[in-house]
């Protein structure tokens, strides 16, 4: 393999690392302070009792989220330098903005909660934590509004050779970067919705400490409910988004090649693995694709024969990794409703076996997650901005495949490492219940 | 207004505050344990350095993010060519930041003393490839016309190790000023006499790191051009004797301020001597990425110009507020209670 392809690999790697912890991270915060609130609120120490153990799962997440991160912002120098002079002026603003006003308050109150129990007011202490919620999730929309700067660049001119900013309202007004903001941050409400849920439903299952985890169960299922639904709004609003401007992987994510009006949805779809067009094409829903993509039956669906072979996302991955995630995406609107309805019914003791369920949910998110960036940036390719810069001319021209493949093993032995310990102390915590 | 000369000076302070801060905890890390006796007092060194590490780092990500985003060719150029060291100072913050976090999670000996180890070898490696990664810069890289001819081993040249060793001594120095009054009892004591007999050490390396940096790198030039930066360095051998004065006369908070004011005009005196180039070329002057030729646009200048503006007066104001809220050390039943064993 070439440093390109190596590059590439290596990034999407550390990449998808990181992306392990930041979702948790996104949603967990949210459920933790409020816990807190409660508890300043009623004074119940079981309130209390929640905050802590949730929190403390929260903080073995976030430490790997934190340092995997630092890997993202060194490797677009190190691997990308092409990438990195050629867009620099417009991408770095929001990378550099997020760290000084996003990730300085997040790093700096972690470090307060934690340690300041004893220091604070009850009322200071739960603020520390809505802080942090809020400084990550703020993380989070300067790096997409960066992310959707690659995927639909805007407020720029080319200019001494580069592109260079010339209206940062339209870089923090990209309709395409506010989308991802809200499919992501909503995506990571409802994985820790599904965390706390199942890890809830494992200790009823074994009955222990039942009116604690029984409360943590609701906060998760109605979060997680909530959450779902915003993230399906999102995800169609993507849908379009995709559409509309990168029509290339809207029609990878279907496994479209011909363009037609009045397209039909088909639920069963099997792409040809070599050349162009599908094996398999059944059960078609008349206009359903048209109205999925821009809101209107009879609207024009670009299919991939109208773009050149080298301008083509592969379109294998992209097309299952979108089923697959939308699958999953309806999955958790039906899981959290029926969670939320037997809580609510308080039922949850009778069915055991929708307990045992959720807690193998637990996972589901995160592969929906995972999947859902495979889409967003496989499906960018063969761009690294769309349009505008293929990803072959971003790659660094002084880092040799040998330094790659050393990189890349390195990563690979100590992120396996790593996440081997992390997820590890969450089960044994998870496991060992509340502190009371 | 020029607004690169302007992103120079922040662009070199924000790289000063991140050496200044996060000296410390890096020192603490590597050299801590040396003040410590039993599992117990390496628990109280670690978290001394609890609730401040992570807040210091994001000096470190801010200051590359300002790299990336007001002079994206020095950006790409220090991560690519120095691939390697870079590399290296990655995996040593990584298995840092984890060895930090993880250490007081489980009860058991070997387990701490496991990411005890991985904590120290971790922060040295990070302080040493940070001043080998610095030290190449102060000296000039092998900038040719549009291309880099350095190598690897060329990166490990003798002034860049004096360099990477100058860092490690001078945060050893550092750290153990920060346990002689961020500890109590045995530990600060140990400590300051560390620091004490430390500050020869530094002493030493330094005077030979100046009179290496006047023979064989372009940092004295701007100095002589320039009279009134003569001040940087003055107020550098001033801070480090008012250090060791200070320390001996048993005034450890005040002698840890003089020497974070040390590292910072340390910084400050090499960033002064290489301007207006951030990444001096060894060969020829013509082609050292400078302020002219490197700097991002007027708007996005200006516009970072803000943003640092209202943030950074808040991220320096959270964090000031945050030293002061753990002044004292954490006590046993807090340590407890952030579920640290």
């Amino acid at each position: 393999m070439d440093t390109l392809a190596l590059s590439r690999l290596q990034f999407a790697i550390t990449a998808m690392f990181h992306f392990l912890f930041v979702p948790l991270t996104l949603g967990l915060g949210w459920l933790v302070a409020w816990f807190e609130t409660c508890y300043v609120r009623s004074e119940e120490a079981q309130y209390l009792a929640m905050a802590r153990f949730w929190g403390k799962l929260f903080l073995i997440n976030f430490a790997l989220g934190v340092v995997t991160g630092l890997t993202l912002e060194f490797q677009l120098g190190m691997n990308w330098a092409e990438y990195s002079k050629y867009v620099g002026d417009v991408f770095g603003a929001p990378l550099a903005i997020e760290a000084l006003g996003a990730f300085f308050l997040e790093s700096t109150f972690i470090g307060v909660w934690i340690f300041g129990w004893d220091r604070l007011s009850k009322k200071a202490h739960a603020a520390a934590m809505w802080i942090v919620a809020f400084a990550a999730n703020m993380s989070a929309l300067w790096i997409l509004l960066a992310n959707g700067w690659m995927q639909r660049p805007a407020g720029y001119i080319l200019r001494n050779g580069r592109a260079e900013m010339i209206d940062f309202k339209a870089v923090c007004l990209n309709s395409y970067g506010w989308l991802e903001f809200f499919h992501t941050v909503s995506a990571g409400w409802v994985t820790a919705g599904f965390f706390v849920t199942g890890v809830s439903a494992w200790h009823l299952l074994r009955k222990n400490q039942e009116e604690l985890f029984k409360k943590s169960f609701g906060a998760g299922a109605v979060f997680a409910r909530a959450a779902s639904l915003l993230l399906a709004g999102a995800g169609d609003r993507s849908g379009v988004n995709a559409a509309k401007n990168q029509p290339a992987k809207f029609a990878a994510m279907e496994s479209v090649w011909e363009t037609r009006t009045a397209a039909p949805y088909t639920l069963l779809t099997i792409p040809s693995l070599s050349g162009e067009g599908n094996y398999v094409e059944a059960l078609k829903i008349p206009y359903a694709l048209s109205l999925m993509a821009f809101h209107s039956p009879n609207a024009e669906v670009k299919g991939l024969k109208d773009f050149l072979p080298q301008d083509r996302p592969p379109v294998l991955p992209v097309f299952l990794g979108f089923r697959t995630m939308v699958a999953l995406g309806m999955l958790f609107i039906l899981l959290s409703g029926l969670s939320v309805w037997l809580w609510h019914k308080d039922l949850l003791g009778k069915y055991p076996l929708f307990l045992k369920l959720m807690f193998f949910a637990i996972p589901l998110p995160y592969i929906a997650i995972q999947l859902g960036w495979l889409v967003t940036e496989l499906g960018r390719q063969p761009w690294v901005v769309y349009g505008l810069m293929r990803t072959a001319e971003g790659v660094s021209k002084t880092v040799t495949p040998g330094q790659v493949w050393l990189s890349l093993g390195g990563f690979a032995l100590f992120y396996a490492a790593l996440g081997a310990v992390d997820v590890w102390l969450l089960a044994k915590y998870a496991r060992e219940g509340m502190e009371v | 207004m020029d607004y690169a000369k302007i992103w120079f000076v922040l662009w070199a302070v924000l790289w000063t505050g991140y050496f200044a801060l996060d000296g410390f905890d890096l020192g603490v890390g590597f050299s801590g344990w040396l003040a410590a006796d039993g599992e117990e007092q390496r628990g109280d060194v670690l978290s001394s350095i609890g609730p401040f590490w992570d807040g210091n780092e994001v000096w470190l990500i801010t200051a590359g993010g300002a790299t990336f985003a007001a002079f994206p060719p020095v950006y790409a150029a220090l991560f690519s060519w120095l691939y390697p060291a870079l590399l290296l100072i990655l995996f040593s913050l990584v298995a840092r930041g984890a060895a930090l976090e993880f250490r007081g999670k489980v009860r058991a000996a070997a387990w701490k003393s496991c990411w005890e180890r991985t904590a120290a070898v971790s922060s040295f490696l990070a302080s040493l490839f940070l001043g080998v990664t610095f030290g190449n810069i102060f000296r000039g890289l092998e900038i040719g016309p549009g291309a880099y001819y350095g190598t690897f081993l060329g990166l490990l040249n003798p002034y860049a190790l004096l360099t990477g060793l100058l860092f490690c001594v001078f945060f050893f120095f550092h750290g153990q000023l920060w346990l002689s009054c961020r500890t109590s009892g045995p530990v600060a004591l140990k400590a300051a006499k560390l620091a004490g007999g430390a500050w020869y050490v530094l002493l030493l390396i330094f005077m030979f790191f100046a009179v290496y940096s006047y023979a064989a790198t372009g940092l004295s030039g701007n100095f002589i051009v320039r009279k009134p930066l003569l001040a940087l360095p003055s107020l550098l051998a001033a801070a480090l004797m008012a250090a060791k004065i200070l320390l001996a006369r048993g005034f450890p908070e005040k002698a840890f301020l003089a020497s974070f004011s040390a590292i910072a005009l340390f910084l400050l005196t090499g960033f002064a001597g290489i301007y207006p180039a951030l990444l001096p070329s060894r060969l020829d002057p013509a082609f050292s990425l400078t302020v002219y030729n490197s700097a991002s646009g007027a708007y996005t200048l200006k516009l970072l110009t803000a943003a640092a503006l209202v943030f950074l007066p808040v991220a320096i104001g959270c964090q000031v507020w945050v030293y002061g809220l753990f002044r004292t050390p954490l006590t046993a039943e807090e340590r407890k209670k952030s579920g640290i064993y």
